[in-house]
């Protein structure tokens, strides 16, 4: 069996080492992904550019003022003088938010009642705009115990301390960088690409062009024609994995926390997934054009839009969670997150391993029916 | 000669409603050159390709090489080489490349597949071009490459659909020469064809219109049993108008235009000659040559279709 094998094989590895422009697509495409995501599409917001037109000019409006500007978040710009440049801050970009403190602020806030301090943020980038209220809000809320602790103390002339002191502490990426949680997912998408679309092209190109009438009529059997076609594949697809690793390695710092064997062995899984995927999808298709096409929306976009890799499941509409269930990049992600971020071990993600062995029994079952159906 | 190559009995194939193949039964003796001819879509690789195992009967049954297509396929596969139309080679590929993966997947061991290579490369005259990628070959070169690894396991028989589609005349002939000697050596070859001055080169053909076998026999039997009647070649002017006056008498048999000429088959051959030149004469039409011919096999085919029982169902193509 081996015997005839081989030959297919080493024609496979021939044929991608000779098709130069899809062999770069496939080094640079991770290479360039992580790159953007890693630095220029950060979902983290930070050094918020501010400007402050501050109407009460008073101990009590600075000290609120430097309670903003102390924290990484906000950096004032612009100081403003008058109510008329406000417009123009916001319409010209020149900062995101602009705080407006009232003339009555000190005198409202030191005799205990509500003092008014208007926000505006600036809404043309949702998600952006969001996170910006949040953190304002989050900042005055602070702002708003401590004052209140103190007055509270100052007229009892004691001193306490705060019932529950709130001190918040993020787990397995502590700075809260989003390129780490990125980097998992990341690995996921470049496999799914790189196995789904190349091993589907890879089959319908020699329908397209007679050659696999060719092998049909020789002694090769499609168990034997596949597993030549699949295996330079495999090794292609675990060395880009392991190049987005050691990209991110040196670019963000990330490690490996857990075993590099489950690591190995669930990335293996996935693509016996993915590699099964790619031949379905050649099953149906008998074009190029119409495989890249179905490659992507059954492979690609799924994996973009509903492992969780960008959006977050648990944000998503009921009905398309529901949808997310049969993703396997979804499953794929909760255990490669686990192992390279956590470093817990397969005890933390079997179901997702058990998942994963189904779907890949199913999806490969199928397009091996299709196969033989059709002789391929 | 003992058993056939080639055994077919009803075989049937059938694409939903649509009879591709109805029913045809014929023998291939070994090493013979087997013309199969008809239109496009008479049902000629549909055959091929079930007698090959790439596509499965409906029904009847066939032995290639001594195996059952049905029962025993992979023995079937073994034994024979299959060329399409297409030359399907590994365009990236250079011509050494493709040549041992052909080899490869025949099982072929080093020593036999380094003799084999010299013999393909020398066979399709691409001495020195062994490192070109198979797509700078020109279309003549790679068909006879296409050919080379087709039969780089030495097959008892050779399956070639349409081998000549697409390449210039002199490769054409080169190509039959090849063929030829390969009939010589006692390879058995089957080869489907719509070009009818290569089917003279068969030494047994077979005719198919519309899924159905309409004729058979050597070339000469089939001229000899189908036209029976002396034809004319008529140089004139305004042939089309000629034809159609000629078309209307009721002592021509049959009258069709050839090129420029007219090929008009009569009862008799001087009586014809004289009708023919005092009916073309009255209408003004002056006769510059007439000569008895040879019937081609383009005379056989279009008296056939025209007479068969399927007439005027399939396309010519």
């Amino acid at each position: 069996m081996f015997k005839r094998i081989k030959p297919i094989i080493k024609k496979e590895i021939r044929q991608i080492s000779r098709d130069r422009r899809t062999l770069a697509v496939l080094i640079f495409q991770p290479v360039f992904l992580l790159v953007m995501f890693g630095y220029a599409l950060n979902f983290d917001v930070r050094h918020i550019a501010i400007a402050v037109y501050d109407e009460d000019k008073t101990e009590a409006s600075r000290d609120f003022l430097n309670s903003f500007l102390h924290s990484e978040y906000f950096d004032l710009k612009y100081y403003l003088s008058s109510q008329s440049e406000i417009n123009a801050m916001l319409d010209e970009r020149k900062v995101w938010v602009v705080m407006v403190i009232p003339k009555n602020f000190s005198q409202k806030f030191l005799s205990g009642q509500e003092a008014k301090v208007q926000i505006l943020v600036d809404g043309s980038n949702a998600s952006q705009a969001t996170t910006v209220a949040a953190y304002t809000n989050a900042l005055v809320q602070s702002y708003s115990i401590k004052v209140l602790s103190d007055l509270f103390l100052r007229k009892r002339g004691m001193t306490l301390a705060l019932p529950v002191d709130f001190r918040p502490r993020v787990w397995y990426n502590p700075e809260l960088k989003s390129v780490k949680f990125l980097i998992p997912g990341l690995m996921a998408f470049i496999l799914t690409i790189t196995a789904v679309i190349s091993t589907s092209l890879s089959v319908v190109r020699e329908k397209e062009r007679g050659t696999m009438e060719q092998i049909m009529v020789s002694p090769v059997k499609p168990v034997e024609l596949i597993i030549g076609k699949t295996i330079p594949y495999v090794f292609m697809s675990l060395l880009t994995a392991y190049m987005i690793l050691g990209i991110g390695y040196l670019l963000f710092d990330v490690v490996v926390k857990g075993s590099q064997f489950q690591l190995f062995f669930i990335t293996l899984l996935y693509l016996f997934i993915a590699l099964g995927a790619g031949l379905f999808i050649s099953t149906l298709a008998d074009t190029q054009q119409v495989a890249f096409q179905l490659s992507t929306i059954f492979g690609m976009l799924p994996t973009f839009l509903l492992s969780g890799f960008v959006f977050p499941i648990r944000n998503m509409p009921f009905a398309i969670q529901l949808v997310t269930m049969i993703v396997p990049a979804r499953y794929f992600l909760v255990a490669l997150r686990s192992i390279i971020l956590k470093g817990s071990g397969i005890g933390a993600f079997w179901h997702q391993v058990v998942f994963l062995i189904v779907f890949g029994i199913l999806i490969n079952a199928l397009s091996w029916v299709r196969m033989r159906k059709k002789r391929l | 000669m003992s058993e056939p190559a080639i055994s077919v009995h009803n075989l049937t194939k059938k694409f939903h409603d649509f009879v591709a193949v109805n029913k045809v039964s014929f023998e291939v003796g070994k090493g013979e050159i087997f013309g199969f001819l008809g239109a496009n879509g008479a049902g000629k690789s549909t055959t091929i390709r079930m007698l090959c195992g790439l596509l499965s009967s409906t029904s009847g049954t066939a032995t290639v090489a001594g195996y059952d297509i049905n029962e025993q396929p992979e023995k079937v596969k073994a034994n024979i080489g299959y060329m399409s139309q297409k030359f399907s080679l590994y365009d990236d590929l250079t011509v050494r490349e493709n040549i041992r993966f052909f080899g490869g997947i025949y099982g072929l061991r080093r020593a036999e597949l380094k003799e084999r290579l010299d013999w393909v490369v020398e066979m399709a005259g691409l001495k020195g071009r062994e490192d070109s990628l198979a797509v700078e070959l020109a279309g003549g070169w790679k068909q006879r490459l296409a050919l080379g690894c087709a039969i780089l396991h030495r097959p008892k028989i050779v399956f070639l659909d349409e081998p000549t589609g697409g390449v210039d005349p002199v490769s054409r002939r080169n190509f039959w020469e090849l063929i030829n000697k390969l009939s010589e050596q006692g390879t058995t070859v089957f080869v489907t064809t719509h070009y009818l001055d290569e089917a003279e080169y068969a030494n047994r053909i077979m005719l198919i219109q519309a899924g159905e076998i309409i004729a058979g026999g050597s070339p000469k039997e089939l001229k000899e049993t189908h036209i029976k009647n002396p034809i004319l070649e008529v140089e004139c002017d305004k042939v089309v108008m000629a034809m159609e006056i000629l078309q209307r008498q009721d002592w021509v048999i049959e009258t069709t235009i050839f090129g420029t000429y007219l090929h008009t088959s009569v009862a008799d051959e001087s009586e014809g000659r004289e009708r023919i030149r005092q009916t073309l004469a009255e209408n003004n039409i002056s006769v510059k040559r007439m000569d008895r011919i040879v019937p081609s096999l383009e005379d056989v085919f279009i008296y056939l279709i025209e007479k068969g029982p399927q007439a005027g169902k399939a396309q010519v193509g």
